[in-house]
């Protein structure tokens, strides 16, 4: 359990990490939705399953969504 | 001098905090209120779910305020966006390849069909108005991906989400007249404790938050994908 979760928070710190490094944007909003995926992982392994589908549905879905919406309108590259 | 003085500030706010700190001890409730809710949840709002007792049950009018707040974001978000008539567009967009097509027609009713589940199950398993009224509104940014000439009728959509907010204040009121004691009180008999049909007004509050919800999270992706063309 204890092995499975530090894996997730290492690899959420590791996307995390990316999204800030990443010059392209696109790659920077899969980088934080990846985050938001494992968060909701973990939300379910510390036994909070409603907070985990909001996380999933919200965080990863729509959240991202509106993120690419607004890449679309706007610069794609960070300078 | 004004960095000293601020820097001394800082100082004594850290030092008042860390008094305090010190003071608590860690990881140990310090109200009983927690152990009341996980006690006597089920038996006092009739919700199996103790998070939908929680939400619905005993912090129903703090519900009521972040639908609100919800409501206001959408509302800010149509006030910015919407600027000038909605004139439809011709869709600039390529069409979608016929594999994406028709995965998206298959699936979005299943994806409705799972939201709505989840927020008509609210008091009995994880999940409640806001997820299932999130998951809608996936589904529905899943027709923007494959079919992508349908849009959320916006006619339809603000009626669904004013018929939501309206049957919750409603049902607070109603509440509040017939048993008597204050805003939205369980005036509706609590029934078997597991069953679907149960729980008094819970279910009935859930499913107006899950409509609501959706069409209100379905608007701000059709506003979006709108302007983004």
């Amino acid at each position: 359990m204890i092995v499975l979760v530090s894996l997730l928070v290492l690899l959420m710190l590791c996307s995390a990490l990316a999204a800030l490094i990443f010059k392209d944007l696109l790659n920077a909003v899969i980088a934080s939705c990846v985050v938001s995926l494992l968060a909701s992982i973990l939300f379910y392994f510390l036994h909070a399953p409603d907070v985990a589908m909001a996380e999933a549905s919200i965080g990863a879905a729509l959240v991202t969504a509106i993120f690419i919406i607004a890449i679309r309108r706007t610069r794609r590259h960070e300078e | 001098m004004r960095v000293f003085l601020s820097l001394l500030a800082l100082a004594v706010i850290a030092l008042g905090i860390a008094m305090t700190l010190t003071d608590i001890p860690f990881g140990k409730p310090k109200a009983d209120i927690a152990t009341h809710y996980v006690e006597n949840g089920r038996e006092d709002t009739g919700a199996v779910n103790i998070i939908t007792s929680v939400v619905l049950g005993y912090r129903g009018f703090d519900t009521l305020g972040e639908v609100a707040v919800l409501f206001v974001a959408a509302m800010g978000l149509g006030a910015v966006l919407a600027t000038g008539t909605r004139t439809p567009k011709a869709n600039g967009w390529e069409p979608a390849s016929l594999v994406l097509y028709t995965g998206c027609r298959f699936l979005f009713p299943l994806i409705v069909l799972f939201g709505a589940y989840i927020f008509i199950h609210g008091h009995l398993t994880p999940g409640g108005g806001f997820q299932g009224g999130a998951i809608i509104a996936s589904a529905f940014l899943l027709t923007y991906l494959g079919c992508r000439g349908r849009r959320v009728h916006e006619a339809w959509s603000s009626a669904v989400e004013s018929l939501g907010g309206l049957t919750f204040v409603v049902l607070g009121l109603a509440g509040l007249t017939a048993a008597g004691h204050y805003f939205l009180s369980a005036f509706l008999p609590a029934g078997t404790l597991g069953q679907l049909f149960s729980g008094g007004i819970i279910p009935l509050i859930y499913i107006a938050i899950g409509l609501k919800v959706g069409s209100e999270l379905a608007g701000v992706i059709d506003r979006l994908v709108e302007e983004s063309q």
